[in-house]
């Protein structure tokens, strides 16, 4: 490491901020793209399974909330997708990187969603996962990512409550809502908890080191248990893991996650990977007309 | 397609703070874009919005000399206050 | 149903099917910024399609919920336009466009009602309706000379008329600068209807009477 880019890394390391003109070492700049993108395609292609269930919300008002989220979702990967390409990758770039399978997005948003109750518990534990992250990522060496997450996080505050409101419905109704509600809890909790990541440390991750990252894998993982597994037994439902429980310590146990489902389910082998691509190569191919002819200066 | 800049007012009164910006083909389609995206909530007062190359940063300056004199950390009265009072008789017991 | 509660639930059919269909590119609009505002203009129609239901509710002892959803599809009262399934940018935005143009028309008509109630609310959606009117003309304006923009006009033209009475047909014509052709009205729907309410109705269908 060049003495420039060792400089650089003490300077990120004791909390120093970055702009987007600022010099910086060609590893920081990539791996920050990187992972920019990583969050941006996460937040496009998770509008696909909850936008299903947006036309087939069940009330007025359910109808304007998941819309409302949703279009959040799609306004995050506005606000993300230009951070990059202001680091020099272009939007088209980055949507043709997604589409053939050269970058990823996050494993939750490979699995299908098969009833009302994923869309509650998607809301509720789901984001509430990525919401951990997210709050880390305010203390973001790179200045841009940093402020943007003000806004996400803010605005993700209505998503968790919408979640939990959707999910507190079903569970003060019927037997069958309640039953759809720990259906889908059931599965999910395999890919929320793997969510996070394997628990690789965090001097060891190139993201943390470079300060991208502010928190661990397992740190994450760990807050997310203790901040919602209370939620999810206070209920009175039950969270598919026998091994799961809280230590004198306060640390959380579980049963060891399927860390070779993570990689096989976010380089495109999950179970809606190729059509939610698919699905959206559809679109952007049908409305390139829009793009180049009518929206070009 | 331009970068437009945008400017957000939080609440009458505020100053315009830079809240990001959206990629957009000419002003109007900038203006209908930028009111969803920064206004949808009801949570801004008023944007502004600039097309990228109108904005015209400067962030290099001169340090050479000291400048404290125009500033309050050029200043320290203590000891000359606490030696006038003592003249004066009127320093504290 | 008397004339009042008809009439609201024609309007408030409209709003929220075309609403509905709006709704659909959330998530696949031509740009992520446009995918943002299109997705509002959707929920505004949601929304108003609410306040109409909750008039028509009151007058028909029921709840705007269940005028939503849960008649069958042949009671709606929606005009064919909002009804297709264009699932395709330029038509997409030649109906935005038209049917902008339709109820702005009778918008201005409802304004001036004697029903004050409903003239109230006509006021309201109509301070809404103009931040979607400018985002239908900045469009309409883009694609103007763009074949298929065009060609998708003519076609849903008929469509456009059938949205507004009998008597508003001249003006609206004379706004967007076609001729009045015959009109395809309301009162029969399309095949898409009834797939769109399926689709629609299938979460409160699979636990009838239940709170969500």
């Amino acid at each position: 490491m060049d003495a420039r880019t060792e400089e650089f890394l003490a300077y990120v390391q004791g909390g120093g901020q970055v702009e987007a003109g600022d010099w910086m070492p060609d590893e920081y700049r990539s791996k920050l793209i990187k992972f920019i993108e990583m969050h941006g395609n996460s937040e496009l292609m998770g509008v696909l399974p909850e936008r299903e269930w947006i036309l087939k919300a069940p009330t007025l008002q359910r109808k304007l909330a998941l819309t409302a989220k949703v279009q959040d979702e799609v306004g995050h990967a506005q606000l993300i997708y230009r951070m990059a390409e202001d680091l020099g990758k272009s939007r088209e770039a980055m949507l043709e990187d997604l589409i053939t399978g050269k970058a990823k997005f996050h494993n939750v948003f490979h699995y299908p969603t098969k009833t009302w109750g994923d869309i509650g518990v998607i809301a509720w534990l789901v984001d509430a996962a990525a919401i951990i992250s997210q709050k880390a990522l305010l203390k973001c060496s790179y200045a841009p990512y940093a402020r943007i997450m003000k806004k996400i996080c803010w605005e993700e505050s209505f998503h968790i409550l919408h979640g939990r409101d959707v999910i507190l419905a079903m569970m003060t109704g019927t037997d069958a809502q309640r039953e759809l509600v720990q259906e889908a809890l059931n599965r999910w909790w395999g890919p929320l908890l793997q969510f996070h990541g394997n628990p690789i440390a965090r001097e060891e991750d190139p993201m943390f080191i470079w300060r991208i990252k502010s928190q661990g894998n397992e740190e994450a993982r760990q807050q997310f248990l203790e901040g919602y597994v209370p939620q999810i037994w206070e209920l009175g439902l039950s969270v598919p893991d026998p091994n799961l429980r809280r230590n004198d310590d306060g640390v959380w146990e579980y049963s060891e996650p399927d860390w070779a489902e993570l990689k096989s389910v976010v380089t495109g082998h999950g179970p809606r990977s190729q059509d939610r691509l698919a699905f959206r190569k559809h679109f952007l191919d049908q409305e390139k007309w829009v793009r180049d002819a009518v929206l070009a200066a | 397609m331009k970068v437009f800049e945008v400017f957000r007012q939080e609440k009458k009164g505020q100053p315009f703070a830079h809240a990001g910006s959206v990629v957009a083909p000419d002003a109007a389609f900038a203006e209908a874009w930028a009111r969803e995206q920064y206004g949808r909530r009801g949570e801004s007062e008023a944007l502004w919005l600039v097309p990228r190359d109108a904005v015209h940063e400067v962030s290099e300056w001169a340090d050479e000399f000291d400048l404290k004199y125009r500033r309050v950390d050029g200043y320290s009265i203590k000891a000359r206050l606490a030696e006038a009072r003592e003249r004066a008789g009127t320093a504290a017991p | 149903m008397n004339a009042r509660a008809q009439q609201l639930l024609e309007l408030a059919d409209d709003e929220l099917i075309v609403g509905w269909r709006d709704s659909e590119w959330t998530g696949i609009a031509p740009t992520l910024e446009e995918d943002v505002a299109f997705s509002s203009i959707a929920q505004n129609e949601i929304g108003h399609a609410r306040a109409l239901y909750e008039l028509a509710a009151a007058e028909l002892g029921t709840d705007a919920d269940a005028l939503a959803f849960d008649r069958a599809p042949d009671e709606y009262r929606c005009a064919p336009l909002v009804e297709l399934h264009l699932m395709e940018w330029a038509h997409t935005i030649a109906r935005r466009y038209l049917y902008e143009e339709a109820d702005r028309v009778r918008i201005e008509a409802l304004k001036s009602s004697d029903d004050a109630e409903l003239a109230g609310l006509a006021a309201k959606i109509d301070r809404e309706e103009v931040y979607h009117r400018m985002h239908a003309e900045l469009w309409a304006a883009r694609l103007h000379d763009e074949p298929r923009f065009r060609a998708a006009v003519e076609e849903l033209w008929p469509y456009a008329l059938g949205v507004v009475p009998a008597e508003l047909r001249e003006e609206l014509a004379r706004r967007v600068g076609l001729d009045v052709v015959e009109a395809k009205e309301r009162g029969e729907h399309t095949p898409e209807l009834a797939e769109l309410w399926n689709e629609m109705t299938e979460v409160r269908r699979s636990v009838p009477g239940a709170e969500w």
